[in-house]
C-alpha cells in the first residue's frame, strides 16, 4: 500500500522497509530532472528531515523523509541518469529504501485517494 | 505582489491557450514554460526557431528637442543627449544600427542595460528606440526624463509588444514574411511590414542565437504570433529556456549579474564603453570607471564550469581552495545544450584567470569548479554572407 506526504513523496511499505519516491504529480512540475543528489546508506532520518535534493534546469528543491527510519539502499540508476525520474517516479525511479523506526508515523500520511484530492 | 496588481501582456490569451504555465515575473503574468517544458524548449530554439513574448520589456522614442528632424546634425544631437547618461558610442552608430550599453549612476554603477538603436530612415534622424529591462523600466524612464527631459521628449510605448523569433532557423522562416530580412547584418533595424502592418524588425536577441526582435502594435500583436507559430519549424518558448539560453549564451541578466554596485568593467562588458567616450571620460560615474579600465578591478564577472553534475545556483558562495570567501555565483543551473552544470559569478581578481580552480559551496559541501571562459556554447549570430 501506498501512502503520501503533503510534500509529494510517496512510501511503499514491505515488513519494516519503506520505499520512498517522488509523486508522478510533483515530477510534472519540477519538469525535466538534471540531478540527483541521494543520501548515503546508513544515515538515519527524522520524519520530515531534508533527506534528497532534486534539481530539473529551472530549481533545487528538497526531498523529505516521509518516516523515520535509517538508509539501506539507494537508486544509484536515477544518480546517473537523472531523466528517469520524470520517465517513471512511481516506480523504477524511487529513491531510497529505508528501515522504518516507526510503523506508526505511516498513519499521519494521506492515503491514495486524499492525496489526488490533495494534489488537485 | 498579489495577483491582482499583475499586468497581462498582449499575448495573454495565446499564452495560455498554449498551455503556458504563467507565473509572476517583473509585475506581469508571463508563461515559465509551455508543455514541451524548459529542456525541449531550450533544445529546440538551438536546433530550430522559437518565438519568445518580451513585451515585459520597456521600449521609447527619445526625440531631441533641438532643431528638425532628418538631419546628420539632429542625430549628433540625440546621441550627445543619450550619451550624458550610457558610455556607448551613439553619434558615430551608423543608421539602422543598435548598440548595446549600460545606463549609469553617478558612481558608476549599473542601472540597467539596454538596446539603443539609431533608426534607419531619414526623417527619423534626431530619434533614438530603446529597449529596457521590464523590471527597472519606470525608474529608467523617470531619470531619463529626469535628466534629459529639458532637451529631449521620451514617448514611452506602452501599446505596443515585442516579439523575438531566435534559433538557426529564424531568418529562413521570417524572410517568408519579409523577404529583406534575410540579408540583415546582426545588430541591424528597420521599419517594415508584416502582413501589411508596420512593425520595427532588430536582428538581434538574447540567446546567442541568430534572430529577430518584432516591435508590434500591441493590438496586431496576436495575428503576427499566430502567424509565426503556424510554422512547424517554431515553438513558443518560456522565461525558463529563455534564461538556460542567456547563461549559456554568458549573457547578463540584469539585477542578478550586476546591480548598481556593479562597475560594467567588474561586470565585464568593456565592450559597452566606447573608445571615444573613455578619451573624453564623460559620462556618470567616469572617474571610477575609467580608473577601472586603467588599473583593473577587485572582483570580476567570470565562467564556471562546476565539476560533476551539481548545479550551483545564484547565491552559492565562492571559495578559493584554501577555503577563502572569493566570491558568489550570479547566475548559475544547468545548461541544456552545454550538457551540464554552469554558473557565473564573481570572483577577486587574483581567481579571475582563464583556469582557475574554485570552490563552489552548495548546501555546505564544496564542489570543484574551474574559471572557464563565456560564451559556454558558441554564439552564431548573423554577420553577413561568407
Amino acid at each position: 500500500m501506498k501512502k503520501f506526504t503533503e510534500d509529494h513523496e510517496w512510501v511503499s511499505v514491505d515488513g519494516d522497509i519503506a520505499t520512498i519516491g517522488i509523486t508522478a504529480h510533483a515530477a510534472e512540475q519540477l519538469g525535466d530532472v538534471v540531478f540527483v543528489e541521494l543520501p548515503d546508506v546508513g544515515k538515519s532520518f527524522g520524519q520530515k528531515d531534508e533527506m534528497a535534493v532534486v534539481e530539473s534546469v529551472k530549481a533545487a528543491s528538497d526531498v523529505y523523509a516521509p518516516i523515520s527510519g535509517e538508509i539501506v539502499e539507494i537508486n544509484n540508476d536515477i544518480v546517473d541518469e537523472p531523466a528517469k525520474v520524470n520517465e517513471d517516479p512511481d516506480g523504477a525511479a524511487w529513491f531510497v529504501k529505508i528501515k522504518l523506526s516507526d510503523a506508526s508515523e505511516l498513519d499521519k500520511l494521506m492515503d491514495e485517494a486524499a492525496y489526488k484530492e490533495f494534489a488537485k | 505582489m498579489t495577483d491582482e496588481t499583475l499586468k497581462k501582456l498582449p499575448l495573454d490569451a495565446i499564452h495560455r491557450e498554449l498551455g503556458g504555465k504563467m507565473v509572476p515575473f517583473a509585475g506581469y503574468e508571463m508563461p515559465v514554460q509551455y508543455p514541451l517544458g524548459v529542456m525541449k524548449e531550450h533544445l529546440h530554439v538551438r536546433e530550430k526557431a522559437g518565438l519568445f513574448d518580451v513585451s515585459h520589456m520597456g521600449q521609447a522614442w527619445l526625440t531631441t528637442k533641438a532643431g528638425p528632424l532628418g538631419t546628420a546634425e539632429a542625430h549628433k544631437a540625440i546621441a550627445e543627449t543619450i550619451e550624458q547618461l550610457v558610455p556607448g558610442e551613439i553619434q558615430k552608430l551608423a543608421t539602422g544600427r543598435i548598440r548595446y550599453t549600460v545606463l549609469l549612476n553617478e558612481e558608476g554603477g549599473v542601472l540597467d542595460d539596454l538596446m539603443i538603436t539609431r533608426p534607419s530612415t531619414e526623417e527619423d534622424q534626431g530619434r533614438l528606440f530603446l529597449v529596457v529591462n521590464a523590471a527597472v523600466k519606470d525608474q529608467d524612464f523617470a531619470l531619463i526624463r529626469e535628466k534629459l527631459g529639458h532637451i529631449a521628449i521620451l514617448d514611452v510605448m506602452e501599446d505596443r509588444a515585442l516579439l523575438a523569433l531566435q534559433g538557426p532557423l529564424a531568418a529562413e522562416i521570417l524572410s517568408t514574411f519579409i523577404p529583406e530580412a534575410e540579408s540583415m547584418p546582426f545588430m541591424s533595424s528597420i521599419d517594415t511590414f508584416f502582413d501589411g502592418m508596420p512593425i520595427g524588425l532588430s536582428r538581434c536577441g538574447y540567446t546567442g542565437e541568430d534572430g529577430y526582435e518584432l516591435s508590434v502594435p500591441a493590438e496586431e500583436a496576436e495575428l503576427v504570433a499566430r502567424r509565426l507559430i503556424d510554422h512547424v519549424a517554431v515553438e513558443p518558448i518560456g522565461l525558463g529556456a529563455r534564461d538556460s539560453l542567456r547563461l549559456e549564451a554568458g549573457l547578463c541578466l540584469y539585477g542578478h549579474d550586476m546591480d548598481t554596485a556593479t562597475s560594467p568593467v567588474e561586470a565585464n562588458l568593456n565592450f559597452s564603453i566606447g573608445k571615444r567616450r573613455r578619451e573624453e571620460g564623460d559620462f556618470p560615474g567616469a572617474e571610477r570607471i575609467l580608473k577601472d579600465l586603467k588599473e583593473g578591478t577587485g572582483r570580476l564577472r567570470v565562467g564556471l564550469k562546476p565539476e560533476g553534475r551539481a548545479p550551483a545556483r545564484e547565491g552559492t558562495e565562492i571559495q578559493s581552495p584554501d577555503g577563502k570567501t572569493i566570491g558568489t555565483v550570479t547566475s548559475g543551473g544547468f545548461g541544456p545544450t552545454y550538457g551540464g552544470p554552469l554558473a557565473m559569478g564573481y570572483v577577486d581578481a587574483a581567481f579571475a584567470e582563464e583556469g582557475a580552480g574554485v570552490m563552489l559551496i552548495v548546501r555546505g559541501k564544496p564542489v570543484p569548479a574551474s574559471v572557464v571562459p563565456t560564451p559556454f556554447v558558441p554564439q552564431r549570430y548573423y554577420r553577413g554572407k561568407k
